[in-house]
């Protein structure tokens, strides 16, 4: 059977025999740890400690407020010593509980596990993944516990796991797979014990065989997991697209997964999942890969969140060239960064380091209407169109040509041969017209 | 904080992809019909085409200079525009036609309009057509060997029945513009074209299998295949088809929009032939179809991934 996909796409470099052969490296912090109060879409959290306080490992230092937020835990023991604003990996300020590590690792003794997790209601198993923290892993951060919350009248039928890993340079998806494997299959039986109708899928790209393999045999004899294998192509791990290409199903516009009967979760997620229902463990660690052709001797870490990007990099080798650009997540949706003394929280898939080569900034010409853009985008919009009316703010013309469906992928500026910054002037105008649709 | 790195925003890796790659691969493209017919029509037609080149390449580069925008000929687009010229014109036109034909193109069809892909008609097309209306003698003088030799459809259309054989006309051993008799080189770039995904293959498929499908229903000699050769084979099809019609600036963007064009192109392409009073009609065809082409990208919006109905599943 020849491997599932979506229409269209790009096929970028994929850059991951930086770190793919790695095996992941636990880090221990040196440094103090800070904890951003927002590490989620949705409401800051309100800080529960203050200065001078002692607090224990898995201690919650973060209080959620409001429904989509998500609680924050400390992933050290040791000594509050500022509450303070501090450069968070989005660029912004925002308040912070920095700890000093005693290293003792002291923890706290609530962090109880459940073998018998089947004997748990759907509902005590949401309150669970809800008070570890979980959010999704991947980038995005939504409160897992809202996801698995789907309307009633939604019958969900596919949990997917994404594991398809699209963007460039990343590899800890691919490690967890392989050296976590049964973490992966544990965590998605929780999830389908919750959702007794539904089966459970693991989706792939085919540039990953040995995972493909790993989790294969790790799920022979379950009846309800499955193993997909996804064509490697740019945005595969996009949750429309990977729907699609297992189910064949399009999530409606401006619906959800939930709408076409689906759930997709994260790799890391997953393995959220399980260490908090079996091990009592809110989310406190995470993988990042630090990568990029200005690190000396890229790694997939296990970090503590709270961990300073500086500290990572240095564990890494430190840089071989100045680096052009830094980035928090992949090169196709992560976001530059100006500093790297900001700290990993929840969403921090990677730490990129970029050479001047590797990302190069080319200047804008003139749009020739190669269609590029149009055959890659999938979408299936027209982002040539939609840029011509985004930067002349026709925002009527923009909303007719469909602009608001756009996915911010960014295989269009990829591909663009005038180097036209395409995914820059859509997003921008979605969140202009979003932010005069509220008013 | 110390450090400063770019910030930009994403995606942060771009392709290699770049304008100059595209119009490279188009003069490669072109390089077989033209080789043919410096070869088939003498070394007159290789001045012709340097004029030509010359005169593109200085128009764009003069007017960007005076009104002093960035000088853009690095991007080979011009040069294209020059070479589709030169393969447009017969290689009897006296050495200033080229020039005006040049300066028509670019300064008034291009640049004017604001340059590189805002034009809203093919240059090297909107010059051609301009010295076909202005100087009409002297753009349909065929000669081979200095013999004086009509295209076969121009023959077709005086009555005339002694043609040449559909093979020649097929390998381009005919009167003709410098570039556009030889179906065997030009189809051969056209193939380059769509095979390094430079232009697809809609355009051309749906205007040449238009033309042949029209020859056979409206040119009166029903399956007759010679005649359906000469349609095909004899004019401008192949080199408009392929290199004309898809130009990116004039022609849609959307899928369904470059099957109406290709349509579009075939039939006015036909009736023009079959009913008009010029012998060839793939310059007009496609000059009036460009026009249209605002209005077949409106109306071919994509349906896009997602827009389906909520309950559906």
């Amino acid at each position: 059977m020849g491997a599932l996909t979506f229409k269209r796409g790009i096929h970028p470099s994929h850059s991951k025999d930086f770190t793919e052969k790695k095996p992941i490296k636990i880090y221990t912090p040196k440094g103090d740890l800070v904890f951003p109060m927002q590490q989620h879409i949705g409401a800051p959290c309100k800080p529960l400690v203050k200065k001078g306080d002692t607090v224990l490992l898995g201690q919650k230092i973060g209080e959620a407020q409001g429904f989509v937020s998500s609680p924050i835990h400390s992933s050290i023991s040791g000594t509050v010593k500022a509450i303070q604003d501090v450069l968070h990996p989005n660029g912004s300020k925002v308040q912070a509980i920095v700890i000093e590590n005693d290293g003792q690792y002291t923890e706290i003794d609530t962090m109880i596990g459940r073998d018998d997790y089947k004997q748990l209601s759907k509902e005590e198993l949401l309150e669970i993944i809800k008070e570890a923290g979980i959010v999704g892993m991947g980038g995005a951060t939504f409160p897992t516990f809202i996801k698995l919350s789907p309307p009633p009248d939604k019958k969900i039928d596919y949990i997917m796991v994404n594991g398809a890993e699209c963007e460039p340079y990343l590899t800890s998806d691919h490690r967890i797979m392989l050296e976590e494997t049964d973490r992966v299959v544990k965590g998605l039986q929780i999830i389908l014990h919750m959702f007794p109708g539904a089966k459970g899928v693991i989706g792939i790209e085919d540039n990953k065989r040995d995972a493909i393999a790993a989790m294969e045999q790790a799920v022979e004899g379950i009846d309800n997991i499955s193993i997909a294998s996804l064509k490697t192509k740019y945005p595969q791990g996009a949750e429309k697209q990977l729907i699609y290409s297992i189910t064949k199903r399009e999530v409606p516009t401006g619906g959800l997964p939930a709408d076409v009967g689906c759930i997709v979760q994260n790799i890391d997620t997953v393995v959220a999942i399980h260490r908090a229902v079996l091990r009592g463990r809110p989310l406190m660690r995470r993988i990042v890969t630090v990568s990029g052709g200005a690190i000396k001797e890229p790694q997939n870490f296990k970090v503590r969140i709270g961990t300073s990007y500086r500290e990572l990099i240095e564990a890494a080798g430190g840089f071989t060239e100045e680096p052009s650009k830094v980035i928090s997540g992949g090169p196709m949706m992560g976001l530059a960064l100006f500093s790297i003394d900001v700290p990993v929280i929840k969403g921090s898939s990677s730490i990129l380091c970029l050479t001047k080569d590797e990302t190069k900034v080319m200047n804008e010409r003139n749009c020739i209407r190669c269609g590029k853009c149009v055959s890659i985008c999938p979408m299936n919009l027209l982002p040539a169109d939609l840029n011509k009316y985004a930067i002349h703010n026709e925002d009527d013309l923009f909303v007719q040509y469909k602009g608001m469906n756009c996915i911010e992928c960014g295989a269009c500026s990829y591909i663009c041969p005038s180097k036209r910054h395409l995914t820059h002037s859509i997003r921008t105008t979605k969140r202009t017209i979003m932010a005069k649709k509220k008013k | 904080m110390t450090d400063q790195y770019i910030v930009s925003s994403s995606p942060h890796i771009r392709s290699n992809e770049s304008v100059d790659r595209i119009m490279r691969h188009v003069v490669i493209a072109l390089l077989p019909a033209t080789v043919f017919g410096i070869y088939h029509f003498g070394i007159r037609a290789f001045i012709i085409t340097l004029i030509c080149i010359a005169a593109c390449v200085g128009a764009e580069s003069l007017y960007q200079f005076l009104t002093k925008r960035t000088v853009t000929i690095g991007d080979f687009s011009a040069v294209v525009t020059g070479l589709l010229l030169a393969l447009n014109l017969p290689h009897t036109v006296p050495y200033w036609l080229p020039i005006v034909g040049g300066v028509v193109a670019i300064i008034i069809v291009k640049q004017l309009f604001g340059g590189l892909g805002q034009n809203f008609m093919n240059p090297a097309l909107g010059a051609r057509a301009f010295l076909l209306i202005s100087f009409t003698g002297l753009m349909t003088r065929w000669e081979v060997d200095g013999i004086s030799a009509a295209t076969p459809l121009g023959m077709i259309k005086d009555g005339v029945t002694d043609l040449p054989s559909v093979a020649n006309t097929f390998f381009g051993f005919i009167g003709g513009c410098i570039g556009e008799t030889s179906v065997v080189a030009l189809v051969l770039g056209g193939i380059y074209l769509i095979a390094k995904k430079i232009i697809n293959w809609r355009i051309p498929v749906f205007y040449i299998g238009t033309v042949v499908i029209l020859s056979i229903l409206l040119g009166g000699r029903g399956l007759d295949m010679t005649y359906v050769g000469y349609q095909v084979f004899g004019g401008g099809l192949m080199i408009g088809a392929f290199y004309m019609a898809t130009d990116y600036a004039s022609s849609p963007i959307t899928r369904t929009g470059q099957v109406i064009m290709g349509l579009g192109c075939g039939i006015l392409t036909s009736v023009i032939r079959i009913y008009g009073g010029y012998p060839e009609g793939v310059s007009f065809a496609i000059l009036i179809m460009n026009l249209f082409v605002p209005l077949i990208d409106r109306f071919t919006i994509p349906r896009v991934f997602g827009e389906v109905a909520k309950n559906e599943k």
